[in-house]
């Protein structure tokens, strides 16, 4: 998806970066990425780091960074298309969960008319566009951080590492405390249950999973509203 | 940032959670919060008890498996400066990739993953 913004912005000045927060590193995100042939950095970020650096909560999250190194918009929802022209295919066979989580889904809000127009104008205007923010803005926009949620990270980040030495028992207590401590990072969520379920559904190892989070909060807010200015 | 010991270098500070140790205590960008001495060890590493301490780093044990992780600081905003937070990580061919290998361009940072 990214590859043709590429293709058409990059002789504007802009660059794109796209990184895959995934625990389980190149091996789950390589079939995403030859199929996308990106002749962009595409990197691997196994410690989430982008979460705890930037305050990434959820994905697709976009960060805007003008040429020298400073923020202009923080971690939002990026979407360079799918709206609403989505199509879920349903059929007899499929199972039940997944037919509950299509119908969640469709619920969710995504506006990438929105996105890719503020994206244009801030790759002509640069500074003076109406869509890059002060740092005082950029700031006050990014995730509030208080001391539960800084918890969150490290134990979210010691789950990853125990998880990848082998100690699941030890690494799936550690996620449950970043599930606890930042209920609102839904990356943290999403990659724990996925490593027990791709559907990311009920299981013995978590006391939640992603359609009765979903249920809980409404899907419409699974993202929150784009606020471009 | 995972731990065997409690201690660590100033490098590693740097490169993991972006803390830089300068003469007037622990700097990220404009922010500098000056150190009480018992934070850096006489040899020159940082006792990181005092240091989570002091940057309000949450500094978790699990014992059973002998580690630590010093997370990052806590209690206003995941940015504490528009300046963007330089990182690096491997590409998918392998590379090291490093952010501020892109100053000069626009960049749009884009989050996924295959979950």
């Amino acid at each position: 998806m990214w590859q043709a913004i590429r293709q058409e912005l990059y002789p504007e000045g802009l660059e794109i970066v796209t990184v895959a927060l995934d625990s389980l590193g190149l091996k789950v995100a390589l079939p995403f990425i030859e199929v996308a042939k990106p002749t962009h950095p595409s990197l691997i970020d196994e410690a989430h780091l982008l979460d705890e650096l930037f305050g990434v909560v959820n994905v697709p999250s976009g960060v805007w960074i003008d040429e020298e190194g400073v923020i202009v918009r923080p971690p939002e929802p990026a979407f360079p298309t799918g709206g609403k022209e989505r199509k879920y295919q349903i059929s007899e066979d499929t199972p039940l969960y997944v037919q509950e989580m299509i119908t969640e889904v469709k619920k969710i809000q995504r506006d990438p008319a929105k996105y890719m127009s503020a994206l244009r104008d801030w790759v002509t205007n640069g500074a003076n566009s109406r869509y890059a923010l002060s740092p005082d803005a950029v700031i006050e926009r990014s995730q509030p951080r208080p001391v539960e949620e800084a918890q969150a990270a490290a134990h979210f980040e010691l789950g990853q590492y125990l998880y990848q030495q082998g100690q699941i028992e030890l690494a799936i207590e550690h996620f449950k405390q970043s599930h606890r401590l930042q209920p609102n990072n839904w990356t943290y969520r999403r990659q724990a249950w996925s490593m027990v379920d791709p559907l990311q559904g009920p299981s013995s190892w978590y006391d939640s999973d992603w359609l009765s989070d979903v249920r809980k909060i409404g899907a419409e807010n699974y993202y929150p509203t784009l606020k471009m200015e | 940032m995972i731990l065997h010991t409690l201690e660590i270098s100033p490098q590693q500070l740097k490169s993991r959670l972006g803390w830089e140790i300068k003469p007037q205590g622990a700097c990220k960008a404009e922010i500098c919060i000056p150190l009480p001495s018992p934070v850096m060890t006489a040899t020159g590493a940082i006792n990181v008890p005092k240091l989570a301490e002091r940057l309000q780093m949450p500094l978790i044990h699990d014992q059973a498996a002998g580690l630590w992780c010093l997370g990052p600081e806590g209690g206003a905003k995941a940015l504490t400066s528009a300046v963007a937070p330089d990182f690096e990580l491997p590409d998918w061919q392998g590379q090291t990739f490093r952010l501020s290998s892109l100053r000069g361009k626009k960049v749009l940072l884009i989050a996924w993953a295959s979950w």
